[in-house]
C-alpha cells in the first residue's frame, strides 16, 4: 500500500438530494451519499466499484466540488473544500482534474482540439505564457499518444479511444496532482479499453499522480487500483488493498460482485461458483433499514434488519460493514449455494 | 451435422449515407441449429446488430439496405415474403430482445396492457386468457408479484425487471430463434448474471435456438455453443465456443482475448491491439483487421482471406491461421 500522505479525506459526508413533487408537495430524499469516509494517499490509485445508484458518480462530483455535501468534510491537503477562498478554489481547480466517461458528451463538437486544450490556460490566465501554448498542446498530445499534427482537427473526426486520449490530455493541461476519473474505460470498446487502462498506468507512474478511479467493472479495477472501495446504496461496504478485496473478498456483496464475472480457465470452462443475487438494487430514496444489503443477501437475519452493522476492522485487516464477517475470512452462519 | 434450422447465405447489408455507401455486412454465413446458442461476438460496427436487425427486416431503409445474400428459415425464404407474412414471422417464428428494455417497453402502456395486446392479438386469446397467461409469462421469467406487475408502467420497472418483461414478451408467442442483442449489456452486473442466467434456462428448456448478440467475451463462452467473431461486417472466424476461447484460430480473436483484463491477474501493462475499430468509409483493401494485426504480410494488404476450416466445425479467415494457432 502507498504511504504517502493524505492528499484528500472525505470524512463522515452525507448527500441527500430532495425529491420534491411540485404538484402534491410529497418530498423525501434520495440518499446518494451516506456517511462515507475515504482517504486518497499521495500517488495512490484508490478504487471506487459498485453498481449504478451505489453513490460512486456523485462521490467524485463531491470531490470535484460540483456538489456541496449535506454534512461532513472533504479536505484537501488538510483544508475543508468549504471555507476555501477565491484564490484556493482556484488552485484546487487546477490541482484536481476529473477525467469523464462520455467522450463525446464531455467535448465541445465546435471546438477544436486545440481549443480543447488551450481552454483552460485561458481560465487560468497566468499559468501558462499564451507564447508557449502551441508546444504545450504539441506535448499534450504527444504523452497520450496522439499525433501532434492533429491539433486542428474536430472531435467527431477521432475514434471513442483517441477522444477519451483528449479527454485525459485535457485533464492532465494544468499539471494536476489528483485525477477524479469516472468510468474512463466503460464507454469503449473492448478492443481499445486496454490502451487507456496502459495510458492512465504510465502517467501514474511517469507523474507520481494520485487518482481515483470510479468503475463498475472489477477486471479493469484490478489493473490500476492500490486500495479498492466497494460501495453499495450511498455507503462503503468494504475497504482495503486491492489484491484483499478483489481476491478474497469478506463482504457478501464484494462476493457476490466479484463472482457475478463470467470467467473461463484456458480450455475455455466456466470457472468459480456463481453467486446469483435475487432482486434489484432497492430505491435510494428509500433504503432498507438496517444493513442496506440485506434485502439481496443470502446469509441475512434479524440481526441484520435491527441493527446496521458499522464499517469497523473485523479481524480480516480491513473494514467491513457486516455482522458476519469472521477472522478467517469466512462468512457466518453459512456460505452461498453456488449455481 | 443436421441441418440448421435457421440459415444466413451470403448476407449483404450496405449503408447509403451522405459521406459513402458503406457494407456494414459483408457475406456473412452461418446456420442455427435447433436448441442451440449462437453467440455472435464483436465491437461496435462489426454488424452484428445490423445483420440481426436484416434477418427480421427491420432495418431503417433508407438508409440501410439489404443487398444480397438470403435468410431462410426451416426451408422458407424470409426475404421474399411479403410484408403481412413477415409480421406472422416476426416474434412468433424470431423474436428479438433489444438491449435497453426501456426504450423497447411503450413508455404510455402498463406491461400488462401491452403484454395482453399481443397475447389478443397474435394468439386469439380472450381478455382473461390473455391476463392469466401473462401472469404465468411473469412468473416463468422469475418476476415476483407478477400479478401486481401487470399494472406498473415501464418507469416504474427497474432495469432488471424490465428486461425479464422484454424476456416474458419476447417468448410469449414460443418462436423458434430468439434474437438476443446485447440483452444484458444495460444492466448492472449482479443482475446481467441473473438474466443470462435466465436466458440460458429458457433455452434449455425449450427447443428454441438463440443468437446471442455480445461484444463481451466472457458472456459468449459462458452461455454459448458456437462462437462467430464479426469484425468491420465480416465473419472472421466460426467455432465451438471453448475452442475458440481456448484455441483462437484469427488474429483478432486471438488478440482480444490477450487484452481482456483479467481480474485473477494485475498486469505491469494490458497486451491491448493497436490502433482503433475500423471505419467503415476507409476501409482497408484486403483484410479489414490488417492494420492492428501482428502477423500481416504482403497478401493481408492485397486480399481477404476465405474462410477456411481450422479444425472440427471451425473456421477463421486469416492467411496465417496455422501461426495464430500454434
Amino acid at each position: 500500500m502507498t504511504a504517502g500522505d493524505v492528499i484528500i479525506r472525505v470524512d463522515d459526508v452525507v448527500k441527500h438530494f430532495p425529491l420534491r413533487d411540485k404538484v402534491f408537495g410529497s418530498s423525501g430524499v434520495i440518499h446518494a451519499v451516506d456517511n462515507v469516509s475515504i482517504d486518497l494517499h499521495e500517488g495512490e490509485v484508490l478504487g471506487v466499484v459498485g453498481e449504478s445508484g451505489c453513490g460512486k458518480s456523485t462521490l467524485a462530483n463531491l470531490i470535484m466540488k460540483l456538489e456541496e455535501p449535506t454534512s461532513g468534510h472533504i479536505e484537501y491537503r488538510g483544508t475543508d473544500l468549504a471555507t476555501f477562498s477565491d484564490e484556493q478554489l482556484v488552485t484546487y481547480r487546477r490541482e484536481v482534474a476529473m477525467v469523464f466517461q462520455d467522450t463525446f458528451g464531455s467535448l465541445d463538437p465546435r471546438m477544436t482540439i486545440n481549443d480543447v486544450l488551450t481552454e483552460p490556460f485561458t481560465v487560468h490566465r497566468d499559468v501558462l505564457d499564451k507564447d508557449l501554448w502551441p508546444d504545450k498542446v504539441r506535448a499534450l498530445l504527444k504523452l497520450v499518444g496522439l499525433d501532434p499534427d492533429h491539433a486542428n482537427r474536430y472531435p467527431h473526426q477521432f475514434s471513442g479511444g483517441q477522444r477519451q486520449r483528449i479527454g485525459i490530455a485535457r485533464a492532465l493541461a494544468l499539471d494536476p496532482k489528483v485525477l477524479i476519473c469516472d468510468e474512463p474505460v466503460s464507454a469503449l470498446d473492448v478492443s481499445v479499453q486496454a490502451q487507456i487502462v496502459n495510458l492512465l498506468k504510465d502517467l501514474h507512474d511517469e507523474f507520481g499522480l494520485s487518482y481515483i478511479f470510479v468503475a463498475h467493472d472489477l477486471s479493469v479495477v484490478r489493473q490500476l487500483a492500490d486500495r479498492v472501495a466497494v460501495m453499495y446504496l450511498g455507503q462503503v461496504m468494504e475497504i482495503g488493498d486491492e489484491s484483499d478485496v478483489l481476491l478474497h473478498p469478506s463482504h457478501p456483496y464484494t462476493q457476490a460482485l466479484v463472482s457475478a464475472l463470467p470467467t473461463a480457465d484456458d480450455q475455455g470452462n466456466v470457472t468459480g461458483e456463481r453467486i446469483i443475487l435475487s432482486g434489484d438494487l432497492p430505491s435510494p430514496a428509500n433504503p432498507p433499514s438496517g444493513c442496506r444489503f440485506r434485502t439481496r443477501c443470502w446469509l441475512a437475519q434479524q440481526k441484520c434488519t435491527d441493527e446496521e452493522p458499522a464499517l469497523i476492522e473485523r479481524g480480516t485487516g480491513r473494514p467491513t460493514k457486516c455482522h458476519f464477517v469472521t477472522a478467517d475470512g469466512t462468512l457466518v452462519p453459512h456460505m452461498p449455494v453456488g449455481v | 451435422m443436421s441441418d440448421p434450422l435457421m440459415d444466413v447465405e451470403g448476407l449483404e447489408v450496405e449503408f447509403r449515407t451522405e459521406d459513402g455507401v458503406v457494407k456494414a455486412v459483408h457475406g456473412l454465413s452461418y446456420g442455427l441449429r435447433k436448441g442451440e446458442i449462437l453467440a455472435v461476438l464483436g465491437e461496435s460496427g462489426s454488424g452484428k446488430t445490423v445483420h440481426a436487425r436484416a434477418i427480421l427486416r427491420i432495418l431503417d431503409s433508407p438508409p440501410a439496405f439489404v443487398t444480397g445474400g438470403e435468410v431462410s428459415l426451416d426451408g422458407t425464404e424470409l426475404f421474399p415474403l411479403d410484408e403481412d407474412e413477415m409480421v406472422d414471422i416476426r416474434g412468433a417464428r424470431i423474436a428479438m430482445l433489444f438491449q435497453d428494455p426501456h426504450t423497447a417497453l411503450d413508455p404510455v402502456y402498463t406491461v400488462g396492457g401491452q403484454m395482453i395486446e399481443l397475447l389478443r392479438l397474435r394468439q386469439g386469446l380472450s381478455k382473461r386468457e390473455a391476463k392469466a397467461e401473462a401472469i404465468d409469462l411473469l412468473k416463468r421469467v422469475g418476476i415476483p408479484s407478477a400479478e401486481e406487475r401487470l399494472k406498473a408502467y415501464p418507469h416504474q420497472l427497474s432495469g432488471g425487471i424490465a428486461q425479464r418483461v422484454m424476456v416474458a414478451m419476447a417468448v410469449a408467442l414460443d418462436p423458434d430463434v430468439l434474437l438476443a442483442d446485447e440483452p444484458t449489456s444495460s444492466l448492472d452486473v449482479t443482475v446481467q448474471a441473473q438474466v443470462l442466467e435466465l436466458l440460458k434456462s429458457l433455452v434449455a428448456d425449450s427447443e428454441m435456438s438463440m443468437v446471442l448478440i455480445t461484444h463481451n467475451l466472457a458472456v459468449a463462452v459462458a452461455m454459448a455453443d458456437r462462437i462467430a467473431v464479426m469484425y468491420a461486417g465480416q465473419l472472421v472466424e466460426i467455432g465451438p465456443a471453448r475452442e475458440v476461447y481456448a484455441k483462437p484460430a484469427h488474429p483478432y480473436t486471438a488478440a482480444l482475448l490477450r487484452s481482456i483484463p483479467d481480474i485473477n491477474v494485475r498486469e505491469e501493462r494490458l497486451p491491448a491491439i493497436k490502433g482503433a475499430p475500423p471505419n467503415l468509409l476507409h476501409l482497408p483493401a484486403g483484410c479489414p483487421f490488417n492494420p492492428r494485426c501482428e502477423y500481416a504480410t504482403e497478401i493481408c494488404l492485397r486480399e481477404m482471406p476465405p474462410l477456411e476450416s481450422v479444425g472440427d466445425e471451425h473456421a477463421s479467415a486469416c492467411w496465417h491461421w496455422e501461426e495464430v494457432v500454434r
